[in-house]
């Protein structure tokens, strides 16, 4: 079983971290794993986006047109990457950052208002953790509690002290079904 | 051992320290930099030698210098980089010094961009520099693969005194995937008995790529030739995927063979007899194997990122003995599956045709697909 997932957004939304933390949850689980960052010139025009894969056999290629999953933190993803999921795919939207739905009818999306959620609890630049909860809730491609398992273990020691902050996050995002 | 999650950039610098590098001399370029950055940090900690020097040109000669004492050093570019470092490289081979040069190749020509490319392949494989000589050209797949085949790298640029070649490109560099690394290995600082430094003070050691009287520099020619041999009969390397019942073969190697895995895999549910040939050692290339499979196959598929390089050598390898197809992408373009699951397609229902012109059919829907520019 392999998922391909896409994750994008402005510079500074944390959308590279953001798979680097899925990522990391896929090697501690015993999965396969690439993360590919955007890094061309698109990167340095203030968009960013990174495509991870999970597979349980070796990875044959590390990015994928029609991805099974996608995350879009701005309307510029959204707008690009909507037509692309694989039917029967994920498509989780940042509401905050949007001003329209997707109009798919054969993936499974949902809004999350994942600037104002993190707002809630305290710092915005949890966004991104709050829509990385709302995929692996509907996605589940992971083990039950994988991804905070991954941050408590692969978060810096100084930054440790926003872990319970970041897993609340991915909580509050794996309630939105979509 | 634990696993790791790091770019392939970084592992191939973590590998080198761990493997023993001594010395380290580059010029930052993207997509390489941040082998060179890694190493900048983690060079002076160990009390090793890193030089950030005034140019390509300058880091190649320092490479030079350095490897005359036979201890392990390194440089690593990218493609306009490795174009200005050809000169050192050349005399490198001609001093029969060994070294490591790492290629993360990137689209061109001239200056083009950042984006990965494979499009270096016949000027690494085939030359690049003036003069005859060869390099031993390693092309991972993965970051593991980086990481082992860095450790083989300076193994075998040891053992035949040779400039071995890692050829890389952006996505390899940019993309972490989990890692086993190599353990810490002590640094070996006694240089071998050819080297300046040597312990063996009864012989005056010179090393020179000037061999100013043709005669001797036949023989030496000869010399190198003879180990060339050497080479490829004991480090031809690849990897086969499918390949024991395959009617048909893709054949591509780093990122894009890597990339042809998806599609073969997906031609495979649907019932197609096709396998995956995936060198690892471009020089030597794994002529055996492509003979052997030559005689059998229906059909190839040779995949890249440039305009058909290393289809120049499966061709005169399979010797119109099966139809060859090809796709490739290039100027920094990656292939997705789906594109080169469609060109197996076209491939399995075309007319088995062993003259048909790879290239010019291709180029034909390139200029379809992507329009002239005109």
């Amino acid at each position: 079983m392999q998922s391909e997932i896409i994750i994008s957004g402005f510079g500074g939304q944390g959308t590279l971290y953001a798979g680097q933390v899925y990522a990391y949850a896929a090697m501690d689980e015993g999965l396969h794993v690439t993360w590919i960052p955007s890094y061309g010139p698109e990167m340095r025009g203030g968009t960013a986006n990174c495509t991870v894969v999970i597979s349980d056999d070796e990875i044959g290629s590390p990015t994928a047109l029609h991805p099974r999953a996608v995350i879009a933190l701005n309307l510029p993803s959204l707008d690009k990457y909507e037509p692309l999921v694989a039917p029967g795919g994920y498509l989780i939207v940042n509401e905050s950052m949007v001003n329209r739905e997707p109009t798919r009818t054969d993936i499974h999306w949902v809004m999350v208002p994942a600037n104002t959620i993190a707002r809630e609890l305290g710092n915005e630049r949890a966004a991104n953790m709050v829509l990385l909860g709302a995929l692996e809730g509907n996605m589940k491609a992971l083990p039950e509690g994988a991804v905070e398992r991954a941050l408590e273990a692969h978060t810096a020691k100084r930054l440790q002290k926003f872990v319970p902050m970041n897993i609340e996050a991915l909580r509050r995002g794996a309630e939105f079904k979509a | 051992m634990a696993l790791e999650l790091i770019k392939g950039n970084e592992a191939v610098a973590e590998t080198a320290l761990r493997v023993g590098l001594v010395s380290y001399f580059g010029y930052p370029i993207t997509p390489q930099t941040e082998l060179l950055e890694y190493l900048s940090a983690r060079m002076p900690e160990l009390g090793r030698a890193f030089v950030q020097a005034e140019s390509e040109l300058g880091a190649v000669n320092m490479v030079y210098g350095a490897a005359c004492t036979g201890l392990r050093t390194m440089t690593s570019s990218s493609s306009p980089g490795i174009s200005l470092m050809q000169e050192g490289i050349s005399y490198m081979a001609g001093t029969e010094v060994p070294a490591v040069v790492v290629n993360v190749v990137r689209g061109g020509p001239g200056l083009g961009n950042i984006a990965p490319s494979q499009a270096d392949y016949t000027q690494i494989v085939h030359g690049g520099g003036h003069g005859e000589y060869h390099l031993i050209v390693l092309a991972p797949a993965s970051v593991q693969e980086a990481v082992d085949l860095t450790g083989l790298a300076f193994d075998l640029a040891e053992k035949y005194r040779m400039v071995v070649c890692l050829l890389m490109d952006g996505f390899l560099g940019q993309m972490m995937e989990p890692v086993e690394l190599p353990e810490f290995k002590p640094v070996n600082l006694s240089a071998p008995s050819w080297a300046i430094g040597s312990e063996n003070k009864d012989k005056k050691v010179i090393l020179t790529s000037i061999n100013i009287n043709p005669p001797a520099q036949e023989i030496f020619n000869v010399k190198m030739m003879t180990r060339w041999q050497e080479v490829e009969k004991n480090e031809v390397r690849y990897k086969g995927y499918y390949l024991e019942d395959a009617e048909y073969v893709v054949v591509g190697y780093g990122t894009a063979g890597r990339i042809a895995l998806t599609s073969v895999r997906a031609a495979r549910e649907k019932g197609i007899k096709i396998g995956l040939l995936r060198p690892i050692t471009l020089a030597p290339y794994p002529v055996d194997v492509l003979n052997d499979l030559a005689d059998k196959a229906k059909g190839f598929l040779v995949v890249e990122m440039n305009n058909g390089q290393m289809l120049d050598d499966v061709t005169s390898i399979v010797a119109k003995r099966a139809p060859i197809h090809f796709y490739g992408r290039m100027g920094g373009m990656v292939p997705y599956p789906d594109e080169i699951s469609t060109a197996i397609e076209e491939m399995i229902n075309s007319e088995p045709d062993v003259n048909r012109d790879a290239r010019g059919v291709w180029l034909a829907k390139m200029r379809e697909l992507v329009g002239t520019g005109a």
